[in-house]
């Protein structure tokens, strides 16, 4: 509720540019996740980001609770908590939309670039179920609508190159709002070859290409009546994946919506909104620009989804209420076809995914009652109907080879419960929140058959009589501000029962040539992690400020082994000097040495480092006309190093120069 | 605007995957020998023996062979012929028989008759086979004999060889026919050679599984069961799993009634077929 009254002040405030100078100076790396979803400009590239045209991924690094795991330079999968894509919900504007790869080499957020977005609502744990079941948290990719502002035709351009990797990029963007009616669109390109790793080492196979399209459009019905459609079309073509044995000759999404909102102040209901969406993945993995494999091999997948909302604001005195109905229907299919070595034996085929359908609905309705002045407290829960039904005969029996007296449908039904309680004052805060939540096993836990995990060398196989995943969860942060100085901490605490993980199963030969042994998935009986964090700001004068973080985190499970994927002790320190119209900021990132690594789940001891960034802006006005110019140096010190969220140790980008400029017409 | 093309998609889509596609049971005819393809017609006289099979020609390893009797005089077929047969292979030195069923009636049918016949070997150009009918309609007895062509199956669906015993034994695939992913009934038909001419079939013997893909790094699958004696319709059965379509090794073991290894070892990394195997593509 609060972060649509922001945006909503922040969209009427859209004219008055200069107001918003402060969100070029965004000292993001050390805010806390709640505080990403405030700054609503119209467009996430141009004003948010240190680089203009960084990618949503690099994007989403930037933030505090948010790491990005790497498979190469292009669609990195985004970790909350610790926990990644199985355990949290992602959806672009409330849509849910499931990806096509049995390898998680297309996490939702490659599927749309920063030109299409307004922004992206981040929220942790239980907090993030306003859209599904989740354990981690919730990403929301909100796209940018435009408003009926009568502005007329606004374009802006946007060119960026970074030279690692010899790094292109070009946007587009056009805006025509009028009283009635609104139609804008927006494209980008992105080209990059191989990057570099620190002492100039070529990483091969991390090159990548894609382009992303988008229309919107808007209509006002009446006063209160509007109707919106986006469409989004996303390509990526020639996508190496450095630390996976192969790479992607396709990864293509479209993505289309049609939403009736209705607006009234007046009356309790605020806003009754209501979508009806659909979304098809097409993905396909490919080897052939390795030299040296095994076996040749295809595997494509496909995701197609059908879903609505309906979404509705209530204000009755101190109660603040969402209630969000919503559904949808999706069927997952992956195959796989392997090409004998030996061309008198035929070619080899099975399905990954079983063509799995996957239906849902469920009712979601939080409840934010205004004590007093300084207390909020807020409830919210989540019912779910959850009912998966394997539709591919094949695949229904090469997963009955495993579970003889499999059926073909399981039903579930999902509680997620969640209550936070806010204390504020002018000079210090404190939030105190707990939830209980349930999730649903993905398609790959669920029924994936023979899916090969690089990071530990295994072959997956499926287990459709998991359990619900349940986690128990506390959260509590607090800020204090004396004078120029704000000190935090925030911290969670799950308690993840049924934690679904691969287990060793011996009496399974791999199909993979080379793996090491064969996981079912299965359940700990419990798993625990928890993290916390330090931040802390100075502000010197009104240009200069410092900001620094520290954090903790910690997973393990009910076998006494550490969990994989458990960030390090990390630590960020900048420094910030801005203007109106200049801001630098230098930046000091580092992980400690990862000593609670995980060797069963196939990790080892990733060292520490440290890394330089140096981030420059300008801002100039040419009549009414706006330049955005964003450079700097990443990486100064040209450091080789791997973090823990890089699989398979690949190393990152060595010392890169890069350089965006925006150029506004209104 | 853009509702007018969405809703359509989506309906579209909705529906054309919505749709089942089960086929419905086609209806039975008259033609009792629907779905089958001649193989051969054997002409004595005023009777033509015609052989059928679904693939309308044999091959080594298991044959499933329908026959029915015509009445050349009258083009119609016997419904009451009481029939056995003997196929024999010309060697230069010799001649030897295979291991093959009596000859029954299809129980649904009038005129249609039954059998099998598992050829363990045939000379490369098909040649060396010859199969002697004999009926009797109507309490005569007529006997014809025939040369018939055996091609050689690509893949190794029979084997015959010395068990440690001394004794020599056939091996044949008979199911799956279709194999498909997934766990398969896998039947075995195994048979002792008696002498030249008998192949009776062996009872209470055991035999080991442990199909691989010799294409895929030797991997194997999982819930496979041993074959075990089935004496209604004295074949060896059991489950075969097949995780992929492709070439699949069937590694046997066989053993006797006291567990002794007649033939057949186990697959570990140094050893990585058996030298008892049948063979599979699909």
């Amino acid at each position: 509720m609060k972060h649509l009254v922001y945006i909503g002040i922040c969209c009427f405030c859209c004219h008055s540019f200069f107001a918003q100078q402060d969100t070029l100076v965004t000292a993001k790396d050390t805010t806390k996740l709640s505080q990403i979803i405030l700054v609503a400009q119209r467009k996430l590239s141009n004003y948010r980001q240190k680089k203009t045209l960084s990618s949503v991924d690099a994007y989403l690094e930037k933030s505090n609770q948010v790491t990005m795991i790497k498979r190469g330079n292009y669609a990195w999968e985004p970790s909350i908590n610790n926990m990644v894509s199985d355990r949290l919900n992602v959806t672009i504007n409330g849509m849910q939309i499931f990806g096509a790869c049995t390898d998680k080499m297309d996490p939702i957020t490659s599927y749309v670039d920063v030109s299409n977005l307004k922004q992206i609502s981040v929220s942790s744990g239980q907090e993030g179920t306003e859209n599904g079941h989740c354990i981690g948290g919730s990403i929301d990719l909100q796209i940018a609508a435009s408003k009926f502002n009568n502005s007329g035709l606004k374009t802006s351009t946007d060119l960026g190159y970074e030279t690692n990797g010899n790094y292109k990029s070009a946007g587009l963007d056009l805006e025509y709002s009028g009283d009635k009616f609104y139609l804008t669109t927006d494209g980008i390109f992105r080209k990059s070859n191989n990057y570099s790793a620190g002492g100039n080492q070529e990483v091969l196979y991390s090159q990548f290409q894609k382009y992303n399209i988008s229309l919107n459009g808007g209509y006002k019905l009446s006063t209160n009546h509007t109707i919106e459609t986006h469409i989004i079309y996303d390509k990526a073509t020639d996508v190496g994946y450095p630390a996976l044995p192969m790479d992607v000759s396709l990864a293509e999404a479209l993505i289309t919506s049609a939403t009736h909102i209705y607006k009234n102040e007046l009356t309790t209901i605020k806003s009754l909104e209501t979508k009806l969406y659909f979304n098809t993945i097409t993905h396909i993995m490919d080897d052939t620009k390795r030299p040296d494999v095994p076996i040749r091999m295809d595997m494509p997948g496909w995701s197609d989804t059908y879903g609505f909302y309906t979404k509705a604001t209530l204000k009755e005195n101190k109660h603040n209420i969402l209630v969000n109905l919503n559904g949808f229907y999706n069927r997952s299919l992956a195959e796989m076809t392997m090409f004998s070595n030996d061309t008198s034996q035929p070619d080899m085929f099975m399905h990954t995914w079983p063509d799995v359908r996957t239906l849902y609905s469920g009712l979601f309705v939080k409840d934010n009652i205004a004590l007093n002045e300084n207390e909020t407290i807020s409830a919210g829960i989540r019912l779910g109907y959850h009912k998966n039904k394997i539709a591919n005969k094949l695949g229904f029996n090469s997963l009955r080879i495993f579970y003889p007296k499999l059926e073909d449908t399981q039903t579930r039904f999902l509680t997620s419960l969640s209550t936070d309680y806010t204390y504020k004052k002018e000079n210090w805060n404190a939030v105190f929140g707990i939830g209980y939540g349930e999730r649903a096993p993905t398609v790959s836990e669920g029924y994936g058959n023979f899916l090969f995990n690089s990071f530990d060398g295994y072959d997956y196989i499926g287990n459709p009589n998991l359990k619900n995943e349940k986690a128990i969860e506390i959260n509590a942060k607090t800020n204090y501000k004396f004078n120029t100085i704000s000190l935090g901490i925030e911290s969670s605490f799950f308690h993840i029962s049924n934690y679904i993980i691969g287990e060793i199963d011996n009496s399974i030969s791999p199909m993979t040539i080379g793996a090491n042994g064969v996981r079912v998935y299965n359940a700990l009986n419990h798993a625990s992690i928890f993290n916390i964090y330090f931040n802390s700001s100075i502000d010197f004068s009104n240009a200069f400020s410092f900001n620094s973080s520290i954090g903790y985190n910690y997973g393990s499970g009910s076998n006494n082994k550490n969990l994989p994927l458990i960030k390090p002790f990390s630590y960020l320190a900048e420094v910030n000097y801005s203007t109106a119209k200049f801001n630098a900021i230098l930046q000091l990132e580092g992980n400690g040495n990862q000593t609670k690594y995980s060797p069963f789940y196939g990790e080892d001891e990733t060292l520490s480092y440290t890394v330089l960034n140096l981030n420059l802006g300008n801002v100039a006005y040419i009549n009414h006309n706006k330049l955005i110019f964003k450079y700097g140096i990443e990486n100064i010190l040209d450091t080789n190093y791997s973090t823990y969220a890089d699989w398979n140790n690949i190393p990152r980008q060595g010392r890169n120069f890069y350089m965006n400029a925006s150029f506004i017409v209104f | 605007m853009k509702l007018k093309y969405i809703f359509p998609i989506i309906f579209i889509t909705l529906f054309t995957t919505a749709c089942s596609t089960d086929d419905d049971e086609s209806p039975k005819t008259s033609n009792e020998t629907e779905g089958l393809i001649k193989i051969q017609d054997i002409v004595n006289n005023n009777q033509t023996i015609e052989l059928y099979s679904k693939t309308g020609a044999f091959q080594t390893g298991y044959n499933n062979v329908n026959i029915r009797i015509k009445n050349n005089n009258d083009q119609t077929y016997f419904e009451n012929a009481s029939i056995s047969w003997m196929p024999i292979m010309q060697m230069p030195m010799m001649q030897h028989s295979c291991p093959h069923s009596t000859i029954s009636k299809v129980s649904d049918k009038k005129t249609l008759y039954t059998g099998s016949v598992i050829y363990q070997m045939t000379n490369t150009d098909g040649s060396g086979w010859s199969i002697t009918v004999n009926y009797s309609i109507d309490n005569v007895d007529y006997t014809v004999t025939e040369t018939i062509s055996v091609s050689q199956a690509e893949k190794q669906n029979v084997t015959s060889f010395m068990g440690s015993d001394d004794k020599r034994y056939i091996v044949a695939l008979v199911e799956p026919l279709e194999p498909t992913i997934g766990i398969n009934d896998m039947m075995v038909g195994l048979y002792k050679m008696e002498n030249m001419m008998s192949f009776p079939a062996v009872e209470n013997y055991k035999i080991m599984l442990d199909p691989r893909m010799p294409g895929m790094g030797n991997h194997s699958s999982p819930n496979n069961t041993n074959l075990s004696f089935n004496a209604d319709d004295a074949m060896y059965h059991g489950n075969l799993s097949l995780t992929m379509t492709g070439y699949w090794f069937l590694n046997l073991k066989l053993l006797n009634g006291s567990d002794d290894i007649l033939k057949g070892e186990d697959v570990t990394e140094q050893n990585e077929k058996s030298s008892l195997y049948l063979e599979l593509e699909f």
